[in-house]
């Protein structure tokens, strides 16, 4: 565990950058942490990820899948891919100041 | 067995809840409706254990879409010649105690709100609980190309009866050259299977002495071997022993059958002359039709220690149909079925339920040349080094014979002790750490 300053505020996060208090987070730190991320501006479309993602943390407690972002999110896979490259899963749970998603076994 | 004072308090508890926003379904008649969706692993054991425990008290119908109860750790091994795909069926309803009704009916979905499965047929049954067991549906369609041309041809899955049948054929004819096995995605039944058929090609290459011709390929969405660390270790250990190249982090966009390569979401890309793929899974496709039962994915919302769903009281889900974090196995089905069996005992009785499934996992990791691992780990503790049951049992996360010979006797106590929801004499219910290797640093089952 470390921390970090977004938006001029520490904030706790995991070795991999994860907020370990989702409660520390907030929208103004979301641009901060996509360009550390590579993620030079956040789109209108990034938004309506970041947000779907902090809903369903406080809905479950643990972000989708991208599966599962793909079908319920209102933004398809392939899309997801382009604004969160590599991982949209974990990048847009990272940038939405959620915990690292649990994924499946 | 309910008794008359049971019984009376299950009515007025009805009278309570209905007053509430839950319809609770009203026993006014002696014997409770007990429906069963699936007759695979978990419908059977469950439909056993609830017969036993409740006798002629209850009416118990179990319902499944066919007859043909398949023991699906044996898939793995039609491929390589070494199981009979016949031997691995047999009739659902010959599994289930007597008393317990069979219908075999598909199910058109489920009116949560009214306790009624429509079926296929066009009949009904009512219900006072209803168990969710119609596991995991496999869907190949669901990606890009998947089953487009080289479909069966070229590209195969070995997780249902024809297509295990059709890739023994086409491993036969192998003539080398890259094999690539591909997970899609995340979850899916066995998900150590896959990794099982990495060192069983390894093994089945070298017996037929054109190993070195053939390029043995992982592919995977995960970000190593498999999804615990210390097993991953292991098991990318094995994998880099045998010569398996590795791929991680690969989500599977679209599979090009006639050009041979898989391609990622990221666009990158394995080539294959022959490919593995383990398909997308889902819920039976009634869930998806009943609104309020299942999730995005058609898994029953379930809560992972009761194994109550949390869509109705009265609803329980077993096995792979449930959305639990553990592994879509028989094991798993297989220990979650005695807390359940109690557990609708306890909601009929009125009584609290046990939260007592503590997500005990136990798999058998086939490495070839008649060696196996073992796998023990639940939801708190990730799958350790040591032995099993105790630290005189079989080897844990190591290639052992008796572990292999631990696998092969499984099939008869799948059918003869699993299924009929018997407990298995030093197999407990909840994960034994006796004979475990625990560190002395915190690390969690994930």
């Amino acid at each position: 565990m470390t921390t970090r300053t977004y938006a001029g505020t520490e904030v706790s996060v995991t070795d991999d950058g994860f907020f370990t208090d989702p409660g520390q987070w907030r929208e103004d730190m979301a641009p901060e942490i996509a360009r550390e991320a590579g993620i030079d501006e956040l789109t209108d479309r990034h938004w309506q990820v970041i947000k779907f993602m902090r809903h369903e943390f406080d809905e479950k407690g643990t972000g989708p899948t991208v599966r599962v972002l793909g079908k319920t999110s209102g933004i398809g896979v392939k899309e997801l891919y382009q604004l969160f490259p590599k991982g949209p899963a974990k990048l847009a749970a990272r940038i939405a100041g959620i915990h690292k998603p649990r994924g499946c076994i | 067995m309910i008794d008359v004072w049971g019984l009376l308090f299950v009515s007025v508890r009805d009278e309570l809840l209905c007053a509430g926003s839950f319809r609770a379904p009203r026993l006014d008649v002696v014997k409770s409706k007990i429906v069963v969706l699936g007759g695979g692993t978990g419908g059977t054991i469950v439909a056993n254990r609830l017969r036993r425990a409740l006798g002629d008290d209850v009416v118990i119908t179990v319902v499944d879409q066919d007859n043909d109860h398949v023991y699906q750790p044996g898939l793995l091994f039609v491929p390589f010649g070494t199981a009979d795909a016949a031997d691995l069926v047999r009739p659902r309803n010959r599994q289930l105690r007597p008393g317990i009704r069979f219908r075999a009916a598909g199910v058109d979905g489920v009116d949560v709100d009214a306790n009624v499965v429509h079926l296929a047929d066009g009949g009904t049954l009512d219900y006072d609980v209803l168990v969710v067991a119609t596991g995991a549906r496999l869907l190949p369609d669901e990606t890009d190309g998947l089953t487009g041309p080289g479909w069966r041809e070229r590209v195969f899955t070995f997780y249902d009866l024809p297509g295990a049948t059709a890739l023994a054929g086409a491993l036969a004819r192998f003539p080398g050259g890259r094999l690539v096995v591909n997970v899609v995605d995340l979850p899916i039944k066995c998900p150590v299977a896959p990794l099982e058929f990495c060192f069983l090609a390894d093994w089945y290459f070298r017996e037929r002495g054109i190993r070195d011709e053939v390029e043995l390929t992982y592919v995977t969405p995960l970000d190593a071997a498999f999804t615990k660390p210390v097993a991953a270790a292991t098991l990318g250990g094995l994998l880099e022993e045998k010569g398996i190249e590795l791929v991680t982090e690969f989500n599977t966009g679209e599979v090009d059958g006639a050009g041979g390569r898989f391609v990622s979401f990221d666009e990158r890309e394995v080539p294959f002359d022959l490919a593995v793929a383990v398909p997308l899974h889902g819920g039976a496709a009634y869930v998806d039709r009943s609104p309020g039962l299942g999730d995005a994915l058609g898994f029953v919302p379930t809560d992972p220690r009761t194994l109550q769903s949390t869509v109705r009281p009265n609803i329980f889900a077993v096995g792979d149909a449930a959305s639990i974090p553990t592994s879509k196995a028989g094991s798993v089905t297989h220990f979650e079925g005695e807390v359940l069996a109690g557990n609708v005992v306890r909601f009929l009785r009125g009584a609290p339920l046990d939260a007592g499934f503590d997500g005990h996992t136990n798999c058998f990791i086939e490495s070839g040349f008649g060696k196996a691992l073992l796998i023990d780990f639940n939801y708190e503790t990730e799958p350790l080094p040591g032995h099993f049951p105790t630290a005189v049992g079989l080897p844990l996360l190591r290639e052992s014979r008796f572990n292999h010979l631990g696998k092969l006797m499984f099939s008869w106590l799948y059918w003869h002790g699993l299924l009929p929801g018997r407990d298995i004499p030093g197999i407990p219910a909840t994960m034994p750490t006796a004979g475990k290797h625990v560190p002395t640093t915190p690390q969690k089952g994930g």
